[in-house]
């Protein structure tokens, strides 16, 4: 059974047992326009939560993604390396970013749930 | 009968429908000439240039020559000419009508600095000629050097780097080197969200990490923010004033000296000088380094007009580490300062040379024909004229932050929330009317930025059909006309393209046809 956290960056990162998957929410595809790169970072990098963990660039602009929580990098998902668009068509599953080795699964609290995030995203529009 | 305001006509009757419907046989379409790629027009074995037969001779590169072709096109002179005249007809210039592209500075280029930058004397000059040779060239750059020093109120400056990135790049160098002789080159440097992309890629680029720092609700640097990373590990601060929202840093003189208590450099992005040059001296505002983009305060033809130069101011505090070289003036002759001291310093030379002559050249015939009082009126117009077009907007757009702007009026695409037009779609449907579109999606600190500087060479005229042009195409968002936008431009040489598509997939090469036959 997996659960899903949010960022205010508009990162979620879906847990399974200790390893996170990291990716971008639809409503920051939409709002980033047609992705056409994904920089992402190396197997077995160490991220403290909040540093740049990924670099996504649209038609519009360039962002940064950064780490939710503090952990190791022990998946990149190569397919975005060919297919960025990947991120546009399924910002919550197919178009995962990384997966992470959580150091302190207890960050998770500090995030949003899905309806906590819906709230969020309603103030922002 | 189509007739223009004199009475004549410009169109017979007896046209059979829609003009644009006619299919010619060339494919040019009257006036505009489709034109082909450079390779593929001409043949390899014409050319414009008529070598003499060098005759038999020994090659002295040791069996390295070159013997076979190297896939150059061939053209005679006339269809070099006629190529590139061609493809000039298919783009906008500032040399055709206005060009608003906000953080751009695109003013027109006086034609006296042209006249200027091409006296013989000038223009025909090599850098390795002897220096007695060239005493009027070197004066001329001391003298900039004189101005661009009075100007900002600062004691030094570099004159050699070729561009405001470089510009930037030789500000941070010296400043790392300035702390590095203090001791410490600390680590980071503290940049505003709504920064120019180039800020941060030169303070990576020196080594530093990059510490972003907010906006605060009135578009301007966040001070609380701004002071809680202003740590013992904090290098330096990049600042753009005015902003890129085109408002002025009110607190910049504060935040200089936060700066300065903390051990820190204040480097200043000079891109948007031109809305304050004669009214304020970045030197009295503590600034330490500061770029000035020649060709956008003074005049100088951006990009393909010329190559850029971006020459950079320094404080007390970084003079000492200014890179080489400079003009010095001993007993009434010039010469070129090209190496250190035994205990020098300066950082060693940035470029080959000494700097963007003809630039230089033409930005003092600017600074000279303008004198100090037409300068000043230069900023003071620019402002005039923006605030002139967000005061006519601001009803129907809406600006994104209250109060008088500076140089250039941000917008954001509230305006258009519900209409199905977005920000793109409105800049394309520009192209339509006439215009180069202004600057969108940046400064990202606000939602589909528009951002318009008119500059301050349009007259009243034409910023009021700009104006009028922006209030149509508003209305026609508001009232549903969206086919207007969705697929604009429709009336340029190439209609709407696929950005995506070309930024996912570049093709940067051309390939000959029989190898892309053979490919496929």
């Amino acid at each position: 059974m997996s659960t899903t956290r949010y960022s205010e960056d508009h990162e979620w990162i879906s847990v399974d047992g200790d390893v996170g998957t990291v990716g971008i929410t639809d409503y920051a595809q939409k709002a980033l326009g047609d992705v056409v790169f994904v920089e992402l970072p190396d197997v077995g990098a160490v991220f403290i939560k909040g540093d740049e963990a990924a670099v996504v660039e649209s038609v519009k602009a360039a962002s940064e993604i950064y780490a939710p929580v503090n952990g190791e990098v022990t998946e990149v998902n190569v397919t975005l390396n060919d297919d960025p668009s990947l991120v546009n068509q399924s910002a919550d599953d197919a178009g995962w970013f990384f997966k992470i080795r959580m150091d302190d699964a207890g960050q998770l609290d500090e995030l949003m749930t899905e309806d906590q995030y819906e709230e969020f995203v309603k103030d922002l529009d | 009968m189509s007739m223009n305001s004199q009475g004549r006509a410009s169109r017979a009757d007896n046209i059979p429908g829609n003009a644009d419907s006619i299919e010619t046989f060339t494919g040019h379409r009257g006036l505009e000439q489709q034109e082909k790629l450079i390779f593929e027009v001409g043949d390899p074995s014409r050319t414009g240039v008529d070598f003499a037969d060098p005759g038999k001779f020994d090659p002295a590169f040791g069996g390295l020559e070159r013997h076979a072709p190297i896939g150059l096109p061939g053209l005679s002179e006339p269809e070099a000419v006629r190529h590139y005249s061609r493809l000039s007809r298919k783009n906008y210039a500032i040399d055709m009508g206005m060009y608003p592209l906000g953080s751009c500075t695109m003013k027109h280029n006086p034609r006296l600095n042209e006249k200027m930058a091409r006296v013989p004397g000038l223009a025909d000059v090599h850098p390795l000629q002897p220096q007695s040779t060239v005493q009027g060239s070197l004066r001329l750059m001391q003298e900039l050097a004189h101005w661009l020093k009075t100007l900002t109120g600062m004691p030094a400056v570099a004159m050699s780097p070729k561009a405001g990135a470089h510009g930037e790049l030789c500000g941070l160098m010296a400043i790392r080197a300035a702390l590095e002789a203090r001791g410490n080159a600390r680590k980071t440097v503290l940049v505003p969200e709504s920064a120019h992309g180039t800020n941060p890629a030169t303070a990576a680029l020196c080594g530093y990490g990059v510490k972003a720092i907010p906006a605060d609700s009135r578009g301007r640097v966040d001070l609380a923010a701004f002071e809680a990373e202003l740590n013992e590990d904090a290098a330096a601060v990049m600042i753009t004033n005015p902003n890129t929202c085109g408002l002025f840093e009110n607190e910049i003189a504060k935040l200089a000296d936060a700066v300065h208590d903390a051990g820190a450099l204040f480097y200043c992005d000079g891109a948007n000088f031109n809305a304050i040059v004669g009214r304020v001296r970045p030197g009295d505002l503590g600034v330490d380094a500061m770029h000035i983009n020649l060709h956008k305060t003074f005049s100088t033809p951006h990009g393909g007009g010329g190559p850029g130069s971006g020459p950079v101011v320094f404080s007390e505090a970084l003079a000492p580490f200014a890179p080489l070289p400079y003009v010095v003036e001993e007993n009434g002759a010039f010469k070129i300062k090209e190496h250190p001291d035994a205990d020098d310093t300066a950082l060693g030379r940035l470029t080959a040379f000494h700097g963007q002559m003809g630039m230089f050249i033409r930005a003092l015939a600017y600074m000279m024909s303008h004198g100090s009082d037409g300068l000043r009126q230069v900023a003071e117009d620019a402002v005039l004229n923006a605030n002139y077009v967000m005061a006519s907007l601001k009803d129907v757009m809406t600006p994104s932050f209250d109060g008088p702007c500076m140089h250039e009026c941000l917008f954001d695409d509230r305006f258009l929330k519900g209409t199905g037009v977005e920000t793109l779609d409105f800049a394309k449907a520009m192209i339509d009317e006439g215009f180069h579109p202004m600057t969108m999606y940046f400064p990202l600190v606000v939602h589909g930025a528009m951002l318009i500087e008119p500059t301050e060479t349009e007259s009243k005229d034409s910023i009021d059909t700009f104006i009028g042009m922006m209030r149509s195409l508003t209305r026609a968002a508001k009232s549903g006309d969206t086919a207007r936008f969705s697929g604009a431009p429709y009336l340029a040489p190439l209609q709407r393209l696929d950005e995506t598509r070309a930024a996912r997939n570049p093709v940067l090469r051309w390939t000959p046809p029989e190898q892309r036959a053979a490919a496929e």
